[in-house]
């Protein structure tokens, strides 16, 4: 859905009116069917905690992003897209591997990662992409540790991924790099099997509960969901906060962990970068709000325009304001099905907020932000690159 | 952390069946919370005062699993 022109962060102004007027309403989208839409906070809850709202795609009546969703979901049956107990079964396999432990214990990993490529910036010169030379390859860095992917294979999976994660590749492209990222996770689903690493794909192997093919497809969502969300969320937050120069402040005067953290939360809620709404379709009547969706309606539960009902959040949610309390907020999710990469985004988005305006105080953008081009059409909203300066 | 007797408190039940390894109490009330080595949320005191119980609450508000409730006694 369009934005203002001039307002690229503030949400569509037609998606603000309906959570004012109806948190629960219906509407027309790509392929002429007629979804519920939720808008408000306390629905969007509701309906993702509520097992009969199904994340089944393959039930009649789901509703997809894009032509593209339908697709690549078609083809990768995974933990997003089936319900309990076959998700529980599935994600139960991999929480370890995306404990609050297992983050923490990423932070130096990530911090020393992000030295680097910082250090790497300010020798090159004055000027950045902070999409391509930073974000992208701080996300690589994260979703290779988490996967347990080899150093050796780290440069061939980081060129991968950073196709993937590019908004705007064409369908073929996307297609391609996809099945090219789907070989490379096979080889290393083989290799495991020699050799089993630290990771998801090592922890699958050794469990030998799930067939190689499951395993790749477990390690593809990993990378899908994870690498994407994360680069344009490190990218669209620095963005946030180079156009509002007294959040800035904040962040670069801090140095306040606890602070930090809570700047990241209240990013998280301001931005919602998972723009195109959580899809559920009822597996049988439910009430929500008050109206009563059908058997075999489709439901969009818009979490980022939940994110900004101010039934939920202190003051004005369509403000930037980092001391504000953001931590029910539903960036993630929210329900069983809640990102399972949540804590490491965290810890990662800390590192990142915490690190690089401290390093380089005096950066700016280097376009005018009318200049700035986004993707609306992805899952995850985001910007080609951000050219910066100091 | 100590419940004094004759004051309120909460006591906290965790559906350990519906956890699905969030971290979210872990993050919210690190002094009640924590996660097994399966990434499981495990109690590690169970009861708070009512004082004391905003971060306990804050547990059970931001579970998405709903796998925590809280009995005010």
């Amino acid at each position: 859905m369009d934005r203002t022109p001039g307002c690229p962060l503030d949400l569509p102004v037609k998606l603000r009116e309906l959570a004012k007027t109806a948190p629960v309403s219906r509407v027309r989208i790509w392929d002429g069917s007629t979804p519920w839409l939720i808008t408000g906070y306390a629905e969007a809850r509701e309906v993702l905690t509520d097992p009969r709202a199904s994340s089944d795609q393959r039930l009649p009546g789901y509703t997809f992003a894009a032509p593209q969703a339908k697709a690549f979901h078609t083809r990768n049956r995974s933990m997003p897209t089936v319900d309990d107990p076959e998700h529980a079964y599935l994600r139960r396999m991999v929480t370890a591997d995306f404990s609050n432990r297992k983050a923490e214990a990423l932070r130096p990993v990530f911090q020393r990662t992000m030295d680097e490529l910082v250090d790497a910036m300010l020798a090159a010169g004055n000027t950045a992409d902070l999409f391509a030379d930073l974000a992208v390859p701080m996300s690589s860095k994260a979703i290779c540790e988490v996967l347990g992917v080899h150093h050796s294979e780290g440069e061939r999976f980081a060129a991968l991924g950073r196709i993937m994660a590019v908004p705007g590749s064409p369908d073929s492209v996307h297609a391609r790099v996809v099945e090219d990222m789907r070989a490379l996770l096979s080889s290393l689903v083989q290799q495991a099997h020699t050799d089993p690493s630290d990771g998801v794909i090592g922890h699958l192997v050794r469990a030998g509960e799930l067939p190689d093919e499951e395993i790749v497809a477990t390690a593809l969502l990993v990378m899908a969901a994870g690498h994407g969300a994360t680069a344009h969320m490190t990218t669209l937050g620095t963005m946030a906060l180079l156009t509002h120069p007294d959040q800035l402040e904040l962040v670069r005067e801090s140095r306040d962990p606890v602070f930090i953290a809570n700047a990241v939360e209240e990013l998280l809620r301001y931005l919602s970068v998972a723009h195109l709404g959580r899809r559920r379709v009822a597996k049988e009547d439910l009430e929500v709000g008050g109206v009563l969706i059908r058997k075999g309606e489709g439901i969009i539960v818009a979490t980022d325009t939940a994110n900004h009902d101010p039934r939920a959040f202190d003051g004005d949610p369509d403000a930037l304001d980092l001391h504000r309390d953001a931590r029910h907020h539903l960036a993630f999710g929210f329900g069983v099905h809640q990102c399972l990469g949540q804590q490491l985004s965290r810890v990662l988005l800390q590192v990142v907020y915490g690190t690089l305006y401290r390093r380089i105080p005096t950066l700016e953008l280097a376009i005018p932000v009318d200049q700035i081009s986004y993707k609306l059409d992805l899952a995850i909203y985001g910007v080609n690159e951000l050219p910066v300066k100091w | 952390m100590t419940v004094d007797a004759g004051r309120g408190f909460v006591r906290i039940n965790l559906d350990r069946e519906k956890c699905i390894g969030s971290g979210q109490c872990v993050l919210a009330a690190p002094d009640w919370f924590d996660q097994d080595e399966d990434g499981i949320a495990i109690v590690l005191e169970g009861t708070a005062s009512e004082e004391d119980s905003e971060d306990v609450h804050q547990a059970a508000y931001t579970c998405p699993a709903l796998a925590i409730s809280l009995d005010s006694e």
